[in-house]
């Protein structure tokens, strides 16, 4: 087992080492825009590409002094654009998804663990002004056993108004490489073989720890 | 924030699949003597008059448009390939030949913005017969082949659709491309949940409680294999 545990990680960090921060990026970007419920956070491939932009935007200045070409001036700054593009679209997509489903968030340690501190703080203030909000426009006005934010009422068993995120959806994913038979369901009545490059239809929740493993790619 | 009002199930827009495709690399041949380019997308260049190199698709376009270069048409892109693809598109009901990722959009942007490059790329003939008519032609040619085969495809997709039943848990669609599958989505999305969820244990488990089929909720069927396209 550890020795297929070996192989995967150097293959992997051999990929990645073929492939530009702003490729993994995106591949992020995609995949958590594919996925219903919130991802891991790459702390370390953010503040990369951040740095990588800082740097972009100081060479861009100093362009400016000495009086390069405009061309290659607007091809950087092409360059730059996409490249926030792409950041800022995949942060404002993750603070959606943390809005949307705050509540279902900041009770789980995992689903905390995916986030950055800085969305951690957004999730902990979101959840906060909300329970305020509903504190005071409605629930204080509703009789009692009915005024849980969580809760329909006292005899509900678990916590039955939290919107989650729904797992049992259906993806589109993409192979990157052999992944082999892949059993879709528990009981193993579902199986399918996935080689590289296959494009399937699947149920999020089958193929969840193939999209973390970073071994498929919602599309 | 357009068309995020439902972020699952329509959830790249086309310009989003657009800027995606814009990474494609693409091959040009400039026209200007430029020192190479080290971008947070990665290096590129040198680049030197009249030696082809390879850059993404964006970049090509940025040079194009001003004239710096000439984009190479890709090999998938001419009308000999495009007219074999769509035989074969035709001859096989149930798959999708093998295209690139992004070809609608690499198509897309090179015939807004290079077609010129694209009548030429592979134009063996002599000089003088390099008309305008001829040009626009070959280029209608290209372009109405692209459409044909987006069209043979998406019917296939759209027949493909009425297949899906409750025991449907995987559909396999290789080689469909970028576009394809943001269009279908929506659609094939909606369909695959609304089976599965009919068919899931506890929604007949309901229906037996309240009596209206006694059948065990065990009993769900043999499953079918998965569907081949």
């Amino acid at each position: 087992m550890s020795s297929w545990d070996d192989d995967e990680s150097a293959a992997v960090s051999a990929a990645e080492a073929a492939t530009t921060d702003v490729e993994l990026l995106r591949r992020a970007w995609r995949n958590e825009k594919a996925a219903p419920e919130i991802l891991r956070f790459d702390t370390p491939l953010v503040s990369r590409v951040r740095e990588q932009i800082q740097l972009l935007e100081e060479t861009l200045d100093d362009f400016a002094d000495t009086g390069v070409d405009d061309l290659v001036v607007s091809l950087y700054q092409m360059d730059l654009d996409r490249t926030l593009f792409l950041l800022r679209s995949y942060l404002r997509l993750r603070l959606q998804k943390i809005e949307k489903y705050t509540m279902h968030i900041s009770r789980s340690d995992d689903l905390l663990s995916r986030l950055s501190p800085q969305e951690r703080r957004f999730a902990r203030s979101c959840a906060e002004i909300m329970e305020k909000h509903l504190e005071q426009s409605v629930l204080s006005k509703l009789p009692y056993g009915y005024d849980s934010v969580t809760r329909q009422s006292l005899s509900s068993t678990e916590d039955d108004m939290v919107p989650e995120p729904q797992l049992d959806t259906f993806v589109f994913c993409k192979t990157k490489s052999d992944v082999g038979a892949f059993q879709l369901d528990d009981i193993g009545e579902e199986v399918v073989d996935l080689v590289a490059d296959d494009l399937y239809v699947l149920r999020y929740k089958s193929i969840k720890g193939l999209v973390e493993g970073g071994r498929i790619d919602l599309i | 924030m357009a068309g995020q009002s439902d972020p699952h199930l329509s959830m790249f827009s086309p310009s989003e699949v657009e800027f995606v495709a814009e990474d494609e690399i693409v091959d040009i041949v400039p026209n200007i003597r430029m020192d190479a380019l080290n971008m947070i997308c990665g290096d590129f260049g040198p680049f030197y008059p009249q030696i082809p190199t390879k850059v993404p698709l964006w970049l090509a376009v940025a040079l194009k448009k001003r004239g710096k270069c000439t984009i190479r048409t890709p090999d998938w892109m001419t009308v000999d390939r495009l007219t074999q693809v769509l035989e074969a598109e035709r001859e096989s009901p149930r798959e999708f030949q093998p295209l690139p990722f992004h070809y609608i959009e690499i198509s897309k942007l090179l015939f807004d913005h290079a077609r010129d490059d694209i009548s030429d790329a592979y134009l063996q003939v002599p000089i003088v017969l390099k008309n305008c008519l001829l040009l626009v032609v070959i280029m209608t040619q290209v372009r109405s082949l692209i459409e044909d085969i987006r069209d043979v495809r998406f019917h296939k997709v759209e027949t493909g659709l009425e297949t899906i039943s409750g025991r449907t848990h995987a559909v396999k669609l290789k080689n469909l491309s970028a576009m394809e599958v943001n269009i279908v989505r929506p659609f094939m999305v909606r369909t695959l949940q609304a089976f599965y969820k009919h068919d899931s244990p506890q929604m007949i488990q309901q229906a037996d409680t309240t009596g209206s089929k006694p059948t065990p909720v065990t009993d769900r069927g043999p499953r079918r294999d998965l569907r081949r396209r």
